[in-house]
């Protein structure tokens, strides 16, 4: 039956609706500025008032990838002609004319991307499943100390990160773990680990225990059953665990900023070091961050269904 | 089909105690019912002899095998439970294979097929096999669950409470199924209910467990008729047995405190003149009928359609009785009552054990 509003309900309803899109104007206004910016002409990226309308363009982009280099030898004639199609956006920009003896090439922003995706993807797969097998222990077995244990791997995320970001660092160049990838992976899970243990023991925790139990009698091993009933059943926790986690390794800032200067760095600390001399090139640097928004914005899309549906235990009758 | 035995059985979770020193035999193709309220400890034994808690002290036999230290798959017993026992993202057929599809059980796909229509044809559940589990009533799922237990050939089925969590109709329908289905499979089964009309209509043997004890063991006519002690004969019976508090003067049941006289015919046998007793009778072995020597107010009448149950009030004491539905009768008129001497049980005062019992 479709319930029938009254006049006062359906201004409540409106004010409300009008008050989300109001609140979604403020959250969104800094991704739209992101967003147009980076296809923006680099004449119009700082008007004020700020330029609506525009003829958008590749070129932020093209910068992005590319870089300048000196070279030893006068460049050839009919270089120009040529030139790959996005060599030719930096001639005709008009801003990167190239003179004699400097060429085109790839930038360090492609590298710095694979290196963000490779270690927060391995760093987010680590933390989700340690996370969720120690959370299943301390779920479903009687472990000495629990609440301790517990206690213990929440403390980890008591002080803030950067307080120990020098002890951190001064570790790291004894055992020569500066600047890889591994290191950043390893610290990245370590910090992961404890909100994914606790998060996971709460979805855990959910699951009925009979289910398990149920498979065990069946003639089930202790893993079959964690792999065939619990898993299954996890998966939205575990979506939403690695969402999280994923984010956090994604977004670090002031530890990759610290551990990594080349071979290892990833994309945030990257991004502002393309500031660079003279000028600011705004457009530039939006196209590298609006590039870099988008795996999370992808990420999240996929497992939006699992984020959503919450829990469902179907055969549960509370 | 097995014969499984608990020696000595003792289960503590920390400080509690679960089960005390228990010893229970259960006989091939026995349908043995343990009865308690919660908190006795039957799950706790039907946990361990699923194999899925390990007896602190004590031995747990299979077939005369000590299986103590076997896992839950090596036991070969069948465990449906009162509710969570279906996985819940699958169909009721994928339910049905999973125990089959184990893979310490090395089963042919054909031979799962045929066992998975075996069992729904049993249980009248073959235009289910394609549902999920979710869209199942509570009738259907616990039809489902048992289906679960029968496809393999276990050698017990554990039942919790499996119908604990159904409407009355459905109860008493599958009540008579469970006990067709152990008859045709002729297959042993512990079944654990808190529900003495469960106990009383299904079980070949009930045993009736307190705070981790075994109490009683015994056919229903045993427990029914011959309690071993006053809780026994508080658990079983609906009303339950009238439970009164006297002495025995010149073989007579004196009641306290507000005293009313009956015969015992000479029941009492050795026991000691002024001892202090508590006298159990049946709420159907109260007869109530002009003339009888003990008067007494009615307090209330339930009529149950075959029968009325009237409530008495004989001095301080309150009594159930038993009588036909025609019998006309109003609270708080006065009515005459007597007992069935042969019926009575002794208890002592202080123990709650029956006299015939040894106490």
């Amino acid at each position: 039956m479709a319930a029938v509003k009254t006049p006062r309900q359906k201004v409540a309803n409106q004010l409300a609706i009008a008050a989300v899109i109001v609140i979604a104007i403020i959250f969104l206004a800094p991704i739209y500025w992101i967003g147009s910016t980076a296809f923006k002409p680099r004449a119009l990226a700082t008007t004020v008032p700020p330029t609506v309308l525009f003829q958008p363009e590749v070129t932020p982009f093209v910068k992005l990838f590319t870089r300048r280099v000196q070279l030893n030898r006068p460049v050839e004639p009919g270089a120009y002609e040529a030139a790959p199609w996005w060599e030719k956006r930096i001639y005709d920009g008009g801003e990167r004319v190239l003179r004699v003896g400097e060429d085109v090439q790839l930038s360090g922003y492609p590298d710095r991307f694979l290196n963000s995706l490779i270690i927060a993807v391995t760093s987010t797969l680590l933390a989700v499943s340690m996370g969720t097998l120690t959370a299943y222990g301390f779920s479903r077995f009687r472990v000495a100390g629990e609440q301790d244990w517990l206690f213990f791997i929440l403390s980890t995320r008591m002080l803030p990160p950067v307080v120990v970001a020098i002890p951190m660092f001064l570790m790291y160049r004894v055992v020569g773990m500066t600047d890889t990838h591994i290191g950043l992976i390893i610290l990245y899970t370590a910090f992961n680990l404890s909100f994914s243990v606790w998060l996971m023991k709460g979805f855990i925790d959910e699951i009925p225990k009979e289910y398990e139990e149920a498979a065990l009698v069946d003639g089930y091993t202790r893993m079959q059953a964690f792999f065939k009933i619990v898993l299954p059943e996890a998966a939205t926790g575990i979506a939403a665990t690695a969402v999280f986690c994923f984010i956090t390794a994604w977004n670090e800032y002031a530890f990759a900023l610290m551990m990594t200067n080349r071979r290892a760095q990833t994309a945030p600390p990257f991004i502002p070091a393309q500031v660079g001399s003279g000028l600011t090139d705004w457009t530039t640097i939006a196209a590298g961050t609006f590039l870099f928004l988008l795996p999370v914005a992808i990420f999240t899309f996929l497992l939006r269904n699992h984020l959503l549906r919450g829990m469902s235990f179907g055969a549960i009758r509370k | 089909m097995a014969h499984i035995e608990l020696k000595n059985t003792t289960k503590k979770f920390g400080a509690t105690t679960a089960l005390r020193n228990l010893d229970l035999e259960i006989a091939d193709g026995e349908f043995f019912v343990l009865l308690g309220e919660t908190g006795a400890g039957k799950t706790t034994t039907l946990r361990l002899i699923a194999g899925l808690e390990r007896p602190t002290e004590g031995q747990i036999l299979i077939d005369g095998a000590d299986v103590s230290n076997w896992g839950p798959a090596e036991r070969d017993v069948a465990l449906v439970l009162q509710q969570y026992s279906l996985y819940p993202r699958y169909t009721v057929r994928e339910n049905l294979e999973f125990p089959l599809k184990a893979k310490i059980r090395h089963v042919e796909p054909e031979e799962i097929r045929n066992q998975v229509a075996r069992a729904a044809k049993i249980l009248r559940i073959e235009h289910l096999l394609d549902r999920k589990t979710d869209r199942l009533s509570g009738g259907e799922m616990q039809r489902v669950s048992i289906g679960r237990a029968i496809v393999r050939r276990p050698r017990v089925f554990l039942m919790d409470e499996p119908l604990s969590a159904l409407d009355a109709k459905l109860r008493e329908a599958l009540r008579t199924e469970l006990k067709n289905l152990q008859m045709t499979l002729g297959a042993t089964f512990l079944f654990v209910t808190h529900d003495q009309i469960e106990a009383m209509s299904m079980g070949d043997k009930i045993g009736v467990l307190d705070r981790g004890r075994l109490v009683q063991t015994g056919t229903p006519y045993e427990i029914y008729n011959n309690p071993r002690s006053t809780f026994v004969a508080r658990s079983v019976g609906s009303p339950p047995m009238n439970l009164l508090d006297g002495r025995l003067v010149e073989g007579r049941a004196v009641v306290a405190p507000k005293r009313f006289e009956l015969p015992l015919n000479g029941q009492a046998g050795a026991v000691s003149e002024g001892r202090p007793l508590v006298f159990g009778i049946r709420p159907e072995d109260l007869t109530v009928e002009p003339g009888a020597p003990v008067e007494a107010t009615v307090h209330d009448v339930e009529n149950h359609g075959v029968e009325k149950i009237l409530t008495l009030r004989a001095g301080d004491a309150m009594l159930h009785a038993t009588v036909s539905a025609r019998m006309n009768v109003a609270v708080d008129e006065t009515v005459q009552f007597a007992w069935n001497p042969e019926k009575v049980v002794l208890f002592d005062d202080a123990s709650g054990l029956s006299l015939r019992h040894g106490g």
